[in-house]
């Protein structure tokens, strides 16, 4: 009976998935991923910023996922921490030498989230982690570009402000988060965010502080 | 309790410091320290020299009275002769004091026939060794025998406290300010004390007179040691040949491994920590300490000592010679039943604990020295303010990040901390370079900074921030200035480059970049 319809366009409702599948990001990262979050299995490249890799990590490392970050001698643990990423619950390997495939493999089985320099790896070999990664619904982040991520994000027009001539010292990052992937993230988005060192994102401009209508049905049912 | 003879010879400072001096036995002589009488032979009592008299005053009662320095030494080295001649007599001879000799009274009155020859062929021993006169006392505890000694008495076993009861309360000669309180309290002889109930003497007049109560009851002065010796647990291996090669290493560490296992599963315990030490032939030491959240299975013991061999084997300062002995000493031991929880916070849960395997995996194919953990401490600079902790290792922050840390750069912190540190080039309008004065101010404000051949406007810069760290360490001590820059973009949609530049040494480098 299926076999003729056509195929179904992949839709997944934002926060359909919610729950165990989807790892949280902030919400105003969420609307950059069409899943709302980081979603298990999945590949996903970031480029051109270390802070971006930060906030992206931050709040399901700050709600207990476990976060191993391999080859990358040179991370700004201390970064991390300010962007709200729960320090005690990082593994760092910073050189895993040649190893480096079993490495990913051994941490995939354990780990949530596993950070990649993806420098040193080649395309075949990235395709069995991704692969890995899907069969062990941990996320893999590749550092650079990645053949085969279902997202990628690239960082550009980065301005910094704070700084003046001979005072003051940075405070805010801004930056445009350029997307585009595959199959469901498929259209390209661009938006602007600040990433800050205390704070990791902008506010959300709207809130809603209070429904009007609420005190009054409540008093009178 | 064991049954003492106790040989005391009366006065021995005075007697051994005639001896020195080559007195006659029949000059009155008495010792003094810090112009005090300590101790007066017969004949300078006679003349009615006690001791406790001021020196004066004993030369204006005996005009003609040796007055001898104390020397505790000299008093020790002449009362060797007595105990020999009294270690003729009997084994286990325990000298307590210049003076008091203790000997266990069970041989001596066995072969002797009864305590009282025992006693009487000790006294002439002693006399026709070394000339001294002595007295021999027998009781139940070195305290009642000392006493009984003072007396000439042999006391009946289990009649000490009988003996002691209507003593007074300064023979307790040790605990002065004690007796000076009891006799205040109106408590004058021993067996008055020995009457109040030992919990109450001790919760008020604390442990130590709690020792004088059990003294005073006839008892020794410390209850006996339940305690069980400890069990030796650790394990020791002396391969021969010398360990020089890992895969060596790795099969020994197998052994070892459940050795260790099996000997504290039959004590009923588990390992939580465990002690590696190493020796090679030719004597260097290698000792590490591994710290487990989990009480230690057989492979994980193993996987240690094989990590910690490889390690030393392998790594930069590897040992000059085969390793010749190899001990494991389980520092830290659970029941075998309890577990440790609750290591991380919230709880040992199952993330965690999966984690932790794919660490240890991890391990398995690096090494301990693969995996590491951060740790956020005190500190000035973004690399001061992190330690890394072989995962399994004990992690402690070496100094408080609550602590005020002049000099510390704000947050947000470089999201990159190049390992290598990348040498910098900061040039002012003119050309020259910028550098920091002993006062940490700029000579120039920075126009241009290179880095890697690759020259960049500065658009904003702010500092130094001055960090003046262990100034007062002779080779510790470090002058740096850190100074933040913001690079131009190079066109619309490129990224502005911030970098955290660092100067020591007349050196500019990249210390960290924020990215």
């Amino acid at each position: 009976m299926s076999a003729h319809s056509s195929p179904q366009p992949f839709r997944v409702e934002p926060g359909a998935l919610a729950g165990p599948r989807v790892l949280p990001v902030h919400r105003d990262l969420s609307g950059l991923f069409p899943w709302g979050g980081l979603r298990r299995g999945g590949t996903i490249s970031v480029q051109g910023s270390s802070g971006l890799l930060f906030a992206l990590l931050s709040e399901a490392s700050s709600q207990g996922s476990w976060t191993a970050v391999v080859g990358m001698p040179n991370l700004g643990v201390l970064a991390a921490s300010e962007a709200g990423m729960a320090v005690q619950r990082v593994a760092l390997i910073p050189q895993p030498g040649a190893e480096i495939a079993a490495v990913v493999a051994a941490l995939l089985d354990g780990f949530d989230l596993v950070a990649v320099a993806a420098n040193r790896i080649g395309e075949q070999l990235a395709r069995k982690l991704s692969a890995r990664a899907r069969n062990r619904g941990a996320v893999l982040i590749a550092v650079g570009p990645w053949p085969g991520a279902e997202l990628e994000l690239t960082v550009a027009r980065g301005r910094w402000s704070g700084l003046g001539t001979g005072h003051g010292h940075l405070t805010d990052h801004r930056v445009e988060v350029r997307a585009r992937g595959r199959g469901a993230a498929a259209r390209p988005r661009r938006a602007a965010f600040t990433l800050r060192g205390e704070t990791p994102l902008t506010p959300p401009v709207f809130e809603h502080m209070f429904d009007t209508n609420t005190a009054a049905t409540r008093r009178n049912p | 309790m064991t049954r003492l003879l106790v040989l005391w010879c009366p006065q021995w400072p005075v007697v051994a410091a005639g001896m020195a001096a080559g007195l006659t036995v029949d000059a009155p002589a008495v010792v003094v320290a810090a112009n005090r009488v300590v101790s007066a032979n017969a004949q300078a009592r006679r003349e009615g020299v006690r001791p406790g008299l001021r020196r004066r005053e004993a030369q204006g009662r005996c005009p003609d009275i040796a007055v001898l320095p104390a020397d505790p030494d000299r008093d020790a080295r002449l009362f060797e002769p007595v105990a020999a001649a009294v270690e003729e007599l009997a084994v286990g001879v325990e000298v307590v004091a210049p003076g008091v000799v203790a000997v266990p009274a069970r041989g001596p009155s066995g072969y002797f026939g009864s305590e009282e020859s025992a006693a009487e062929r000790v006294i002439d021993q002693v006399a026709i060794r070394t000339g001294a006169e002595s007295q021999v006392g027998v009781a139940d505890g070195l305290f009642a025998a000392t006493l009984a000694a003072h007396r000439g008495l042999v006391i009946p076993a289990g009649e000490s406290a009988q003996f002691l009861a209507p003593l007074d309360i300064r023979e307790l000669t040790d605990r002065p300010d004690l007796v000076d309180l009891l006799r205040r309290l109106g408590i004058q002889t021993l067996g008055a004390f020995a009457a109040l109930s030992h919990n109450d003497v001790t919760s008020r007049f604390g442990a130590d007179a709690g020792y004088a109560h059990r003294l005073a009851s006839g008892l020794e002065q410390r209850p006996p040691s339940r305690r069980r010796p400890p069990v030796d647990l650790s394990v020791t291996h002396t391969p021969d040949p010398p360990i020089d090669r890992v895969d060596a290493a790795a099969f020994i560490a197998r052994t070892l491994g459940d050795q260790l296992h099996t000997l504290l599963a039959a004590h009923g315990l588990a390992c939580t920590r465990l002690a590696i030490h190493a020796s090679t032939a030719n004597g260097e030491d290698l000792i590490r300490l591994w710290r487990c959240a989990d009480p230690l299975t057989p492979s994980g013991i193993s996987d240690r000592v094989r990590w910690q061999l490889d390690g030393w084997l392998r790594g930069s300062d590897r040992p000059s010679a085969g390793i010749t002995l190899l001990r494991l000493e389980p520092e830290e031991t659970v029941d075998g039943h309890a577990l440790q929880l609750g290591l991380w916070q919230g709880g040992n849960d199952e993330q965690a604990s999966r984690a932790s395997r794919a660490m240890v995996h991890v391990q398995g194919l690096l090494g301990q020295e693969g995996v590491f953990t951060p740790t956020i401490n005190g500190g000035r600079g973004p690399n001061d303010q992190v330690s890394l902790t072989p995962w399994g290792d004990e992690q402690t922050p070496s100094s408080d990040p609550d602590l005020p840390w002049p000099g510390r750069l704000p947050a947000p912190s470089p999201a990159t901390i190049p390992a290598q540190r990348v040498p910098a080039t900061v040039i002012d309008r003119d050309g020259g370079e910028v550098g920091v004065t002993g006062r940490f101010t700029l000579t120039a404000p920075p126009d241009e900074v290179a880095v890697a051949g690759n020259t960049r406007r500065v658009i904003a810069w702010a500092g130094p921030w001055p960090a003046d760290e262990r100034w007062w360490e002779e080779d510790g001590g470090r002058r740096r200035a850190r100074l933040q820059v913001l690079l131009a973009e190079r066109s619309e949609v490129d990224n502005q480059d911030a970098l955290l530049l660092v100067r020591e040494n007349e050196k500019w480098t990249v210390e960290g970049v924020y990215d």
